[in-house]
């Protein structure tokens, strides 16, 4: 028995390199894909498990970065006034074939409308289909944005918008904007099985879609007429996996090549182990502390500026994020562009802090600080910052009480700007920092809630507007290095960390990028030894 | 039997209604909605948070929402699941076989230790090795199976190499499901050396789940039988000069059996329980991890099905647990 179960756990143990001849990936994903069109789900889970290995979208983010590439568009203009994109197509690119779909066409623009109309349109035939809630379609309100959509010629589409919005294109390249394909859609129709379009994906991506079962495996087959080229990973498998230990453990004994999310208390372990590669890169996020500007004393940008210099960042990194991140200075983080390093932080000063506030007429001031319940990626630990925080503000003699509750309760609560003080954070979806900047400190965002800081600055917002109808980027650019000085001034936030991202990857892997946006990539140049 | 059967199965009409409203209710207690909870920090607008309430049915008056859910369960339709849109009864059946197989093989586990330990330890009382088998029952009584669940795969997946760390087969074998019983799928399909491998997989998250059961039937046998060996007939049994053996495995355990069989019944509850945690450290696709998920991500129609087929699956066992103690002491059909 015993030698049975040697010789088994040698044929396990060598899994993974075992099978050279046909080249196997395999990917401890951390849960199940909600399903497997990415227009209707919101989870990264869900966007590696489809939009990123079955799908193409119009433009792409070139993997390791926030650039916006070509990709079933082989070019793009705008008009003068930023109201029209027309996109040119590509040509020759093939759909999966899968046991339940042979294509007869290639890819053109009817696939276009198919897939935006569904999602923009109330009486499109698969509107409605798999619940019809379509949300990053609504969240970046494309809704409101698009004016129409029309097809100019078979390898042409014009997308006319209500305004001029700067980030389109890079809303193009979101997760949600994944092209389906429209011939699947009527074969679908007219076998009245309209909801497999959602679970049996059909896509144009460089890998095709094999087989699912759910909390264990998704499996995936290169696609042999890619149109960037056939993948060299023949087979890719999903190993879905919850626990990070257990991730961590599997990867040891090689029985997975990458691994999402580590703990951060195993980063040191990996970084010391021959057989793995710890890749890192700053994340796209920011965890920040917003003051809420509609409450005295906290309207006052002497009582921000000072509550600012009253906190020790450099203390909060080393504790919380245990070196895994670094000090924010600016609301959007360094790896997007227009980030602006000019910017002066507020040094960590108690004296000045104390006696500005007393300029401020702030005496024995008691706030509150509101920490969030779960984990983020912008904070590991809220409750913990929480408490540094209150400490630091001790030493300037303003009392804090940390409040929590729970989380959806916390984000409605705050939404509504029941706090003093809240703890949160933002992950960029479009490497655009529009996406940070409007949503976050906007005026419109003050009246809806996103803007937890409830600060309204009639400056730093005509700024972004207007950044938002120029698509020149080097334009855009001057108007948001602008803003962050503006917000730096004025203080509505305390920006604390961005956190660095790491990806435990197996060395016998090859050409794998850590993505800004958070996707894991198993194209673009990733191999195995 | 049949008069017996029936009273035991209008016991389950209330039990029924109970179990369906604390499922709803449990759920609703839980502050924030899915809606919510799915928008994040990303926020929705209360227009478009009413309009998707309105859209669940989640906008009308409890009751109404109560006495609907109850009217569709009742005609067999348990909805469908806010996140992936698939109807509650397939996910739960897809996953169920999974738990299913997991529990039985701790439960077997459980039982062949168990109750041998258990007769030892009652047989040679006092002695050192009465002793041991009572620490060491305490010992996994007590232990926390997060912890103990690393431990195992740290040993013998990472240092010895022996088995494999999570999952229920490798992603070598290919294998269809057809009962989702992956020890029978296995067996069915062609790919050779793919059973091995799944009973292979089975071995740690067995031992793991099995652990408290273990100690809880080893611990009940033991006292059972201890009563059972002083009573009278098993003095004249012994006097009569049977063998020891005899004595102990046909007169002492078959009465014993009553209490242990009714320990094993209503370790299933704890089993459910602990296959949450087991499943989540070694990746185990079953009920347990989807329930929790599902209670995360304020699934209203997941966990209220759920909940009502886990609640379902424990009464069926428990009545099998009834009828067997029948079988075994006939006086209490009467």
């Amino acid at each position: 028995m015993k030698k049975t179960l040697l010789a088994l756990s040698l044929g396990l143990g060598l899994a993974v390199s075992g099978a050279a001849q046909a080249k196997t990936l395999v990917f401890c994903s951390e849960g199940s894909p909600e399903g497997f069109n990415p227009s209707l789900y919101s989870a990264g889970t869900t966007f590696d498990a489809s939009s990123q290995t079955l799908f193409n979208r119009l433009v792409q983010f070139e993997a390791g970065s926030t650039k916006v590439v070509p990709g079933l568009a082989e070019s793009w203009t705008a008009s003068a006034d930023g109201l029209e994109y027309t996109f040119k197509l590509r040509k020759g690119v093939k759909y999966h074939t899968t046991k339940d779909f042979t294509p007869t066409r290639d890819f053109n623009a009817d696939d276009i409308l198919f897939t935006f109309n569904r999602m923009w349109k109330e009486d499109h035939p698969y509107h409605d289909v798999s619940g019809g809630d379509y949300k990053y379609f609504g969240w970046m309100s494309m809704g409101d944005l698009l004016k129409s959509i029309e097809k100019v010629d078979d390898y042409t589409v014009k997308f006319t918008l209500n305004y001029a919005e700067a980030p389109f294109v890079s809303n193009m390249a979101m997760d949600f904007a994944s092209v389906l394909s429209a011939e699947y859609g009527d074969v679908l129709a007219a076998s009245g099985n309209k909801e497999d379009i959602d679970h049996k994906p059909v896509g144009t991506g460089p890998f095709v879609f094999k087989s699912y079962q759910k909390d264990a495996m998704i499996r995936y087959t290169a696609h042999d007429d890619y149109w960037g080229g056939r993948s060299n990973i023949d087979k890719l498998v999903f190993a879905i996996t919850t626990d990070a230990n257990v991730r961590y453990q599997k990867m040891k004994a090689g029985e997975c090549h990458v691994m999402p999310y580590p703990n951060p208390a195993d980063v040191a372990a990996m970084d010391k182990d021959p057989d793995i590669n710890l890749m890192r890169q700053e994340g796209l996020n920011v965890g920040y502390l917003a003051f809420n500007t509609e409450k005295p004393p906290f309207d006052q940008k002497l009582v921000r500026q000072a509550l600012n210099m009253a906190i020790n960042k450099q203390s909060i990194l080393d504790v919380v994020f245990k070196g895994a991140g670094s000090v924010a200075k600016n609301p959007i983080p360094p790896t997007i562009w227009s980030y602006n390093d000019d910017v002066k932080d507020y040094d960590y000063d108690p004296a000045k802090a104390k006696a500005m506030l007393a300029e401020a007429g702030v005496v024995g001031l008691k706030t509150n600080i509101w920490a969030m319940p779960v984990q983020r990626p912008y904070n590991p630990n809220a409750r913990r910052m929480a408490e540094l925080i209150q400490a630091d503000w001790a030493k300037v003699g303003v009392e804090a009480e940390i409040v929590t509750f729970e989380w959806g309760e916390y984000l409605k609560r705050s939404k509504n700007g029941e706090h003093d003080t809240v703890l949160l954070g933002w992950t960029g979806d479009n490497g655009d920092p529009d996406n940070f900047m409007y949503v976050l400190l906007g005026c419109d965002a003050a009246k809806s809630g996103g803007n937890r800081a409830r600060w309204c600055n009639e400056e730093f917002d005509s700024t972004l507007r207007q950044a938002k109808q120029i698509t020149d980027q080097a334009e855009r650019t001057a108007l948001y290095e602008k803003a962050q000085v503006i917000f730096k001034e004025e203080a509505p936030w305390v920006t604390i960390a961005h956190s660095v991202v790491f990806k435990p990857v197996r060395k016998e892997v090859t050409g794998f990028k850590v993505h800004p946006l958070g996707s894991h990539i198993f194209y673009d140049g990733v191999d195995l030894k | 039997m049949f008069k017996f059967l029936f009273k035991r199965l209008l016991v389950l009409v209330p039990v029924f209604f109970g179990v369906t409203l604390v499922a709803f209710g449990f759920i609703r207690a839980l502050p924030g909605d899915p809606v919510e909870v799915l928008a994040g920090e990303r926020g929705v607008t209360p227009e478009r948070h009413a309009e998707l309430m309105a859209q669940l049915g989640f906008d009308k008056p409890m009751w109404q929402q109560y006495l609907s859910y109850v009217g569709d369960v009742l005609q067999g339709d348990l909805g469908t699941s806010l996140i992936t849109n698939r109807p509650v009864v397939e996910e739960f059946f897809e996953l169920f076989p999974a738990t299913a197989e997991l529990g039985l093989c701790a439960i077997l586990f459980a039982i062949l230790l168990g109750i041998p330990a258990g007769i030892i330890a009652a047989v040679k009382r006092g002695s050192f090795v009465d002793q041991g088998i009572m620490s060491l029952s305490l010992v996994g009584y007590s232990m926390p199976i997060f912890w103990w669940g690393l431990l195992l795969i740290i040993l013998f997946s990472n240092t010895l190499n022996l088995t494999p760390v999570s999952g229920r087969l490798s992603f070598l074998f290919d294998v269809e499901p057809v009962t989702g019983f992956m020890l029978v799928d296995t067996l069915l399909s062609d790919e050779e050396g793919s059973f091995w491998n799944a009973l292979h997989h089975l071995v740690l998250p067995s031992v793991v789940l099995g652990t408290i059961p273990l100690a809880v039937i080893a611990r009940q046998t033991r006292s059972a039988m201890l009563e059972v060996l002083s009573e009278d007939y098993v003095r004249t049994a012994k006097a009569k000069g049977l063998s020891p053996v005899r004595v102990i495995a046909v007169h002492a355990l078959r009465n014993a059996m009553i209490t242990v069989i009714t320990v094993i019944g209503l370790q299933v509850a704890v089993l459910l329980a602990g296959a949450i945690l087991t499943e989540t450290i070694f990746g185990w696709p079953g009920i347990g991890k989807w329930i929790i998920f599902s209670v995360f991500s304020r699934d209203y129609f997941a966990v209220q099905g759920g909940l009502l087929l886990i609640a379902v699956s424990v009464m069926a066992v428990n009545l099998i647990v009834d009828l067997l103690y029948g079988l075994i002491n006939p006086r209490i059909l009467h």
